[in-house]
């Protein structure tokens, strides 16, 4: 059989066993406009969109445990917006109500693109993604999954299961600059979350690097300038930060923009970001 | 037939109806099997990446790109079409709506557009502009200038809530 | 009174917004479009197209290819029947590449199989060894470097010498202008199929704008008759000048002959950019000279259109570019040089606007550096210098018609401003993206006019044919007009009601079996196909009169809807008279002949002018670069307002393409190559890029000669809509600005 519909994790586990050249198919938002562009060969196909397991997520304490098939419509519009809200921001800005319909977290990662919508704001939370294959289990870190352009870390035989989130107690950001203001691929963008019980500030970029990025020494550095207390940052440090958030990232010229513009402006967003989360200090 | 994998058999449920697909190659979409195999030629093909959403149609209740669903996926679900949109020969009022607004032109976006907007109307009755534009955002329109259609949507809205009041 | 409350019009007649007649058709999704037809035993067609810009071709080997199992046919330059060659104006471009190929897209060989992915495959299959060339990609180098085709490169050189182009105003500003290429990106590919017939011949069934264009160039592709390629328009989806020139046409009819199959074919999206031709990138120059109250009393130009690899129709684009170079301005002196120049990019031709795009957005730029220099009001100073009726053109034209564009400005002008933006994100630029808060934003508003010639100009014998058939009272049209989604249709009930009072209008298969209507560009078929469905209602009504007067032995006269008799003892309706009746009236309608320019670009080339202005704001997030449209207001001389929700819609749809090459859309080329042929790249305003459009005033002045007095409405939209965009956006960040689309990083990197 070419095409299979696998119907528990279990299963997907053994149809992958049985031949890991088998292609995964979950939302077909890329999927398919490779196939329809003739740019993916398709051989073995395994639809997983159907496994209840991948669909559900749940809240666990401080963290959210999400299915690889749950849609941007329901990160956007469901609980999951008041839980993450940078993620549902994210998800709001990817492709028009069809693709958000049908595209999935898990897609979104495993296609690794690095303008994926959804890959900063995990960076930046820290989310971890949990794999499985027959033979074992394992967990990986955002940037453990994404190695390179369109390059992730799987093996043949693995997929992704969930995505584990932290649920944190601060504001959260997510900015995106594309030139049209719907179904538009991002030039650049920003996502910045807080904790404000853990004094945290983490603060991850799209489409500025082969793969979307933490901005650790920003983050470092603008830790070191925030009152937790009365959420304020001083205002003499803030064309720093913009200068080490811009240091963070190695863009490219490519059809869509320019390397300068995508650094200019990754500058921009990261200050806006930072002063609608704290207020000037002195 | 030459063109290697196929999807094996498969049965699609379409307004309604059941269709037995075979000998199809595995990487139709389902609009290409909505199109040239079932002869359902209302959802249209205008860029096949998701871009324009002509092809909108409604799976399992959910609105989607039939150009972005692998056919054989489409296995059990139920799948309605711009064909099914109009009662007999009643046009719906979103239909309607568009004759009397001059939302039409070409006509080449109308079928996705009206199966995108009695979903959208369906879970938001009483849309601002805003709303209704962010609704149709992914159904590009090359002749009208969208002014036409969000009136359109204004109108059904007028109407609808007059109806039940 | 709104559209919302207006919108049902129970009958129709002329000036009602009477609802299209295929309007139901298209709600169900049963309206035909050309890719939605097909045949039993039909055949799948591919094309397979050059890489390259330029290279020679060595070898093709489609043995492999036709061998594949459901392959039917494999077809290359040397099985074109007839001359090798197509041209819209003038043939130039090969059916199939034979010797060299000049721009990536050309098409090589053909494929027919019994499924889409095996043409696709078979396409995949052929081996073509090429030698590759240098591509010659600039049009300013082009005009004197080796030419890359035996006509040479200069498709066009046009000079318009006017008065003494050698005055020097006290005021003198100057400016370099860029467009980039825009696409007509209609939503419905090129599509349709090709049926063999028994007789030797061929039916073909297309998307089309003109058939009897196609016809001929089809039939001298084929080595047949034209009597024998009859053409069948089948439903288009969109087309603003891109589907006027020959794109698959031929390849689809060589397949259905040699295979003795039904052979379709369907452009997928990245094809069709390169299957048909583009909006001319411009290079343009300008000096206007002024005097010291702003009166234009010189205007200097060079202008450079890239029409890439064939010339299309890059002859009158380029002359549409020049004629109207200073926009609807009185013009002394003036010295317009322009170029239209072969090169290795894609070929470009039609698409609406035809030429005064390009120059429209560097003029309408100049007048605003003049009103600045003089700091004069840049609504002062257009209505300081708009033509007026018996003012003469650049060309030596005098205006005969009508000219309001006093009255455009004005009305413009005067129309209540929107109200300051709010903090919702949706109407903040940057959108869902959450980019910008209201803080970031400046708001700037700009202003455009311009001029545009209606019909075919420079002496082409524009007509169009059209039949009015009486049937025991019932009444079919039969007309070539082509419907793209303008209206005609509507138009035509309207006519017929107007002129018959007959309701139920029955409109006949448009086919060559009658003689041509013309294209459908040029904002033409409502005055010419209009025109000779009017022309022929009123034959029937005369040859009625005729009847009645020798059956009764008193002459009758029209009066209204009814025939009334001399000597006033009878009075009948038209319907009622036309009861039990048969007619056949076969007409054709010309407009006034116009005249080729002579060697100073002088001459009476054109016929008629429609003129338009639109006012933009924008919000501008100058940090980020990012620009959202807030209202763009528009007034416009229309002569006559045959359909109000068809001009609107019309209107409404033009300023949105406007937009979209003001700040989205430009086909991107790296070495001869668009690396952006996708909808995920190549960005057409979506409903949340396009504002309100308001309509400030339609003038209603009616132009003689015209059916009902209405000028064509469909093009003026696209021509001021940018720069008064751009405009807008200068007036907010205070930059120049002197190229479009206008990208971000043009706003938010200036250092």
């Amino acid at each position: 059989m070419d095409f299979l519909i696998a119907s528990s994790t279990e299963n997907l586990c053994n149809l992958l066993a049985e031949d890991p050249t088998r292609q995964l198919l979950a939302g077909g938002t890329d999927f398919m406009v490779e196939v329809n562009f003739r740019h993916r060969d398709i051989s073995g196909v395994i639809a997983i969109d159907r496994i209840k397991e991948l669909k559900q997520w749940r809240h666990d304490g401080d963290s959210v445990l999400i299915g690889s098939c749950v849609t941007y419509k329901e990160i956007e519009q469901g609980p999951l917006s008041a839980l993450i809200p940078a993620l549902a921001q994210s998800a709001r800005t990817i492709g028009s109500p069809q693709i958000r319909n049908a595209g999935t977290i898990g897609g979104n990662l495993a296609t690794a693109s690095p303008a994926g919508d959804m890959i900063p704001v995990l960076l930046a939370l820290g989310a971890e993604v949990n794999v499985r294959s027959k033979s074992k289990v394992r967990q990986l870190r955002i940037d453990e999954l994404i190695t390179g352009v369109k390059v992730n870390s799987l093996s043949e035989d693995e997929f992704i299961e969930s995505i584990r989130v932290p649920v944190l107690s601060g504001p959260q950001e997510f900015l995106k600059v594309g030139p049209r203001n719907a179904m538009v691929i991002s030039v650049t963008s920003l996502a910045m979350v807080t904790d404000i019980e853990k004094k945290y500030i983490g603060i991850a970029l799209g489409s500025v690097s082969a793969s979307p990025c933490r901005s650790d020494e920003a983050e470092y550095f603008i830790s070191q300038h925030i009152d937790w207390d009365s959420m304020t940052v001083q205002s003499d440090v803030i064309e720093n930060f913009e200068r080490l958030v811009k240091e963070s990232a190695s863009p490219i010229d490519d059809h869509r923009s320019s390397s300068s513009y995508r650094t200019h402006t990754v500058g921009v967003l990261a200050r806006r970001a930072l002063l609608r989360i704290f207020r000037l200090g002195i | 037939m030459g063109i290697g994998k196929t999807s094996g058999e498969y049965e699609l449920i379409v307004n309604g109806s059941k269709f037995s697909i075979s000998d199809s190659w595995l990487g139709e979409s389902l609009l290409y099997v909505l199109r040239e195999r079932l002869g359902l030629y209302g959802s249209k093909n205008a860029c096949e990446q998701g871009e324009c959403g002509s092809c909108s149609v409604m799976m399992d209740d959910v609105l989607v790109c039939s150009c972005l669903v692998l056919a054989a996926n489409a296995k059990g679900r139920e799948i309605r079409t711009i064909e099914s949109v109009a009662d007999g020969d009643e046009l719906s009022d979103v239909q309607k709506a568009f004759i009397d607004t001059g939302a039409i032109q070409c006509g080449f976006c109308t079928p996705g557009l009206l199966v995108t907007i009695h979903d959208f109307l369906d879970s938001n009755p009483e849309p601002d502009q805003s709303e209704i534009k962010e609704a149709i955002s992914g159904n590009l329109c090359r002749c009208t200038g969208y002014g036409r259609i969000v009136e359109a949507v204004q109108l059904v809205s007028i109407r609808r809530s007059k109806r039940d009041s | 009174m709104s559209i919302l409350e207006e919108h049902i019009a129970s009958s129709a007649g002329i000036g009602i917004s009477a609802s299209r007649p295929d309007g139901k058709e298209k709600a169900r999704g049963d309206f035909l479009f050309s890719n939605d037809l097909s045949s039993e035993d039909m055949l799948w067609g591919q094309t397979l197209r050059s890489p390259y810009p330029s290279a020679k071709i060595k070898r093709i080997d489609y043995s492999r290819a036709l061998a594949m199992e459901g392959v039917h046919a494999i077809l290359t330059a040397g099985d074109v029947p007839g001359e090798n060659i197509f041209g819209l104006e003038h043939p130039d471009q090969p059916v199939l590449a034979f010797d060299v190929v000049r721009y990536v897209g050309e098409p090589v060989a053909i494929v027919a199989a019994n499924h889409p992915e095996v043409a696709k495959k078979a396409v995949d299959a052929i081996i073509v060894d090429y030698e590759i060339l240098e591509p010659m990609v600039d049009s300013e180098e082009a005009i004197y470097s080796d030419p890359i085709h035996p006509e040479g490169n200069v498709i066009r050189h046009l000079v318009i010498r006017h008065g003494n182009p050698d005055v020097v105003g006290s005021i003198i500003v100057e400016g370099e202008y860029e467009v980039g290429m825009q696409d007509q990106a209609f939503l419905g590919t090129e599509s349709g199929i090709a049926f063999p017939s028994s007789d030797g011949g061929v039916n073909l069934h297309i998307s089309t704008q003109w058939l009897h264009s196609d016809r001929d160039q089809v039939a001298s592709a084929l080595n047949l008759p034209n009597e024998l390629v009859r053409v069948s328009l089948a439903g288009v989806g969109g087309a603003f000048g891109g589907r006027e020139d020959v794109s698959m046409h031929v390849h689809l009819c060589m397949l259905a002959m040699h295979t003795g199959r039904p052979v379709k074919m369907i452009y997928d999206r990245n094809e069709s950019f390169l299957g048909h031709v583009h909006r001319h990138p411009a290079k343009i120059w300008f000096r206007h000279h002024a005097d010291e109250s702003g009166l234009l009393i010189n205007v200097e130009a060079k202008v450079i259109l890239d029409g890439g690899a064939y010339a299309s129709t890059t002859s009158a684009v380029l002359a549409n570019a020049c004629c109207f170079s200073v926009g609807p301005y009185s013009v002394p002196n003036a010295l317009i040089e322009g170029w239209g120049v072969r090169t290795n990019n894609p070929p470009c031709g039609a698409m609406r606007g035809f030429g005064n795009v390009q120059t429209c957005f560097a003029a309408e730029a100049q007048m605003d550096k003049i009103a600045k220099a003089l700091s004069i009001d840049p609504v002062e100073l257009r209505l300081l210098n708009a033509l007026e009726t018996g003012d003469t053109l650049i060309t030596g034209q005098e205006i005969t018609g009508t000219a309001p564009i006093s009255e455009v400005l004005t009305s413009l002008a005067s129309y209540p401003l929107p109200e300051a933006g709010t903090n919702a994100i949706l109407e903040l630029p940057g959108g869902t993206g959450r980019t910008t808060d209201k803080s970031h934003v400046k708001r700037g508003i700009g202003y455009a006019a311009s001029i545009k010639n209606l019909m075919f100009s420079e002496g082409f014998d524009d007509f169009s044919e059209a039949r009015c058939i009486i049937t025991d009272g019932e009444v079919s049209i039969q007309s070539a007009c082509v419907e793209v989604g303008q209206g005609f249709v509507t138009l035509v009930n309207q006519i017929v009601e107007e002129t018959l009072g007959l309701t139920e209008v029955t409109l006949l298969p448009v086919d060559t079996s009658i003689g041509s209507a013309g294209s459908t560009s040029a904002s033409r078929q409502t005055w010419m196909s209009g025109g000779a469905v009017l022309k022929a209602c009123e034959a029937v009504v005369d040859a009625l009169l005729s009847d009645l007067a020798s059956e009764s032995g008193i002459s009758y006269e029209k009066i209204g809807l009814s025939l009334i008799s001399t000597d006033g003892s009878d009075s009948i309706g038209i319907v009622s008279a036309l009861h039990g009746r048969n007619y056949d009236e076969h007409v054709t309608h010309r407009h006034h002949p116009t005249f080729p320019l002579d060697r100073n670009g002088q001459g009476d080339a054109h016929v008629s002018f429609a003129f338009a202005a639109h006012r933009a704001v924008v919000d501008v997030d100058e940090e980020l670069g990012l620009v959202r449209v807030v209202e763009i207001a528009t007034s416009q001389d229309v002569g006559r307002i045959l359909n109000p929700v068809q001009a609107k819609g019309q209107i409404e749809g033009g300023v949105a393409q406007g937009l979209g090459l003001a700040l989205l859309e430009e086909l991107i080329l790296v070495d001869g190559k668009i690396v952006n042929a996708n909808f995920t790249d190549y960005l057409l305003p979506t409903a949340m890029d396009t504002p309100p459009i308001e309509i400030a005033a339609l003038i209603e002045q009616p132009e003689p000669g015209a059916p009902f007095g209405a000028k064509g409405i469909g093009e003026p939209p696209v021509i001021s809509s940018t720069p008064a965009i751009v405009a807008a956006i200068r007036d907010a960040t205070a930059l120049e600005l002197s190229r479009v689309p206008v990208k971000p990083e043009d706003i938010a990197l200036t250092d």
